[in-house]
């Protein structure tokens, strides 16, 4: 049986991505919709991440599923030692949809060879989280009424950051991007992506620190900055308060310019940013919900 | 043949010349010889005028695919084979890096599953010198000084 999983952000064509954009604004127009009445959906959590499993299981609720499933895998038959493989043979066996998080990276991609429904990687380790990056997509699109000619600014940690590799991957698909990364030079964007614009001719400008340039961004994309992603203990303390957005920083920043945020956030955004009109990070989690209904919907054919 | 090889002749079969010594067993290995029951000889430390010392193997009333030999590329790039029938070389040819290469090497990020659960790795090769390759499960690049051969 011929089934189609989502494990990275690049499985999915432009027009794939169109079509989640599309469903998605249509689920929140109409939130209620009963397609999924008698499917079963597996949230196969290997690893506790509340946030996203609420989001999809809110997902599935307003589409009228029923879930199975484990928040963490102290809670099932993993912990008695069971294979990947045999968790999501037996799992393919019982649902409709497998949604899985695991510490391991590629177990999804390994999972969707061994299932024989559809799965959705809800994050795999470091690798990918394509869930989050069509999120990301609706938000730009909502808030920019677009995806092409889109000014992003990619803020704090791109080195190790996949919600910002696989932003820019998608937004690659899209007529004339330009790239701008602001990140301490230990965390900058890797060579691999900047080799890849250069090689598509797109524009990209690096940064090492927060000025009146995000006067010309259409996005302001923040990610945190980890301590633990520092060799040296010195260089974050030199960092640390660089990369923080502050309130009085977005005076001169344009009337269509939003800030998102994958969230949680710690210290990155000041908080005396959350009740400007242009955060649009809480807003964004919530867009959440009904890109996971577009996938959902897309992956089971039921739009 | 230019001179008397180091090791005896076959009248029919296939000679892989060029080899690494230290692949020797590596090359072995990939090709599953250990399992061929045909006559297989061997030679290591051998001369070489373009390699100083190699090793060659000979093995009698066996004859390889393109994609069953371009599997040694990873160990043993610069090998060549010659196709042995009658005692005379019929045909000669240089192994290719594959585009994609399964089994053979374990991908280096510990994090990897495929370095926790029995999984045949799989790689789409990226470049070839020096060799580097991404695995397709976690995505991760592993290069030719990172590599362990399963
Ligand atoms: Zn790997």
């Amino acid at each position: 049986m011929q089934t189609k999983s989502l494990i990275s952000i690049t499985d999915f064509t432009k027009e794939e991505y169109l079509k989640i954009m599309r469903l998605a604004a249509d689920f929140e127009a109409n939130p209620d919709q009963n397609l999924l009445q008698g499917k079963v959906i597996a949230t196969l959590f290997f690893e506790p991440s509340t946030r996203t499993r609420l989001s999809f299981e809110t997902a599935i609720n307003r589409l009228g599923g029923k879930i199975i499933g484990f928040s963490d895998s102290s809670s099932s038959s993993v912990s008695k030692g069971e294979t990947l493989h045999d968790t999501i043979k037996m799992v393919s066996n019982y649902a409709d949809l497998i949604i899985m998080r695991h510490p391991m990276e590629g177990s999804a991609r390994y999972a969707s060879e061994v299932s024989n429904i559809p799965v959705i990687n809800a994050g795999d380790g470091a690798n990918q989280h394509p869930s989050q990056t069509l999120l990301d997509m609706y938000s730009i699109m909502k808030t920019q009424g677009t995806l092409d000619n889109i000014n992003l600014f990619l803020v704090g940690d791109l080195k190790y950051g996949r919600t910002v590799h696989s932003l820019l991957m998608a937004m690659l698909q899209f007529e004339n991007p330009i790239f701008n990364f602001i990140a301490p030079a230990e965390l900058a964007m890797p060579n691999e992506y900047k080799l890849l614009l250069a090689s598509k001719g797109i524009k990209y400008y690096e940064h090492d620190e927060f000025t009146d340039i995000i006067n010309a961004a259409d996005i302001i994309y923040m990610t945190r900055v980890q301590k633990e992603r520092f060799i040296d203990p010195v260089e974050y303390e030199k960092v640390k308060n660089i990369y923080i957005l502050r309130n009085e920083m977005l005076k001169g920043t344009k009337e269509n310019m939003r800030i998102l945020h994958p969230l949680p956030r710690i210290n990155e955004i000041h908080t005396d940013v959350d009740d400007n009109p242009k955060a649009y990070y809480f807003t964004q989690a919530k867009n959440g919900v009904y890109a996971r209904m577009a996938i959902i919907a897309h992956l089971l054919n039921l739009k | 043949m230019e001179k008397q090889l180091q090791v005896s002749a076959i009248k029919d079969g296939t000679v892989i010349d060029h080899i690494p010594t230290k692949a020797l067993f590596k090359v072995i290995k990939i090709l599953q010889l250990e399992e061929c029951s045909q006559m297989i000889t061997f030679g290591n430390n051998l001369d070489s005028k373009a390699m100083k010392t190699k090793a060659i193997i000979k093995i009698a009333n066996r004859f390889f695919a393109d994609e069953e030999v371009n599997k040694i590329a990873l160990v043993a790039p610069n090998a060549k084979l010659n196709t042995i029938r009658d005692y005379e070389v019929i045909e000669k040819r240089v192994v290719k890096t594959p585009k994609e290469i399964f089994g053979i090497v374990s991908c280096f990020n510990p994090k990897c599953i495929t370095n926790v659960e029995n999984i045949k790795t799989r790689f789409e090769v990226l470049s070839n010198k020096p060799i580097t390759m991404k695995c397709f499960h976690c995505e991760k690049i592993t290069n030719e000084n990172e590599m362990t051969y399963l």
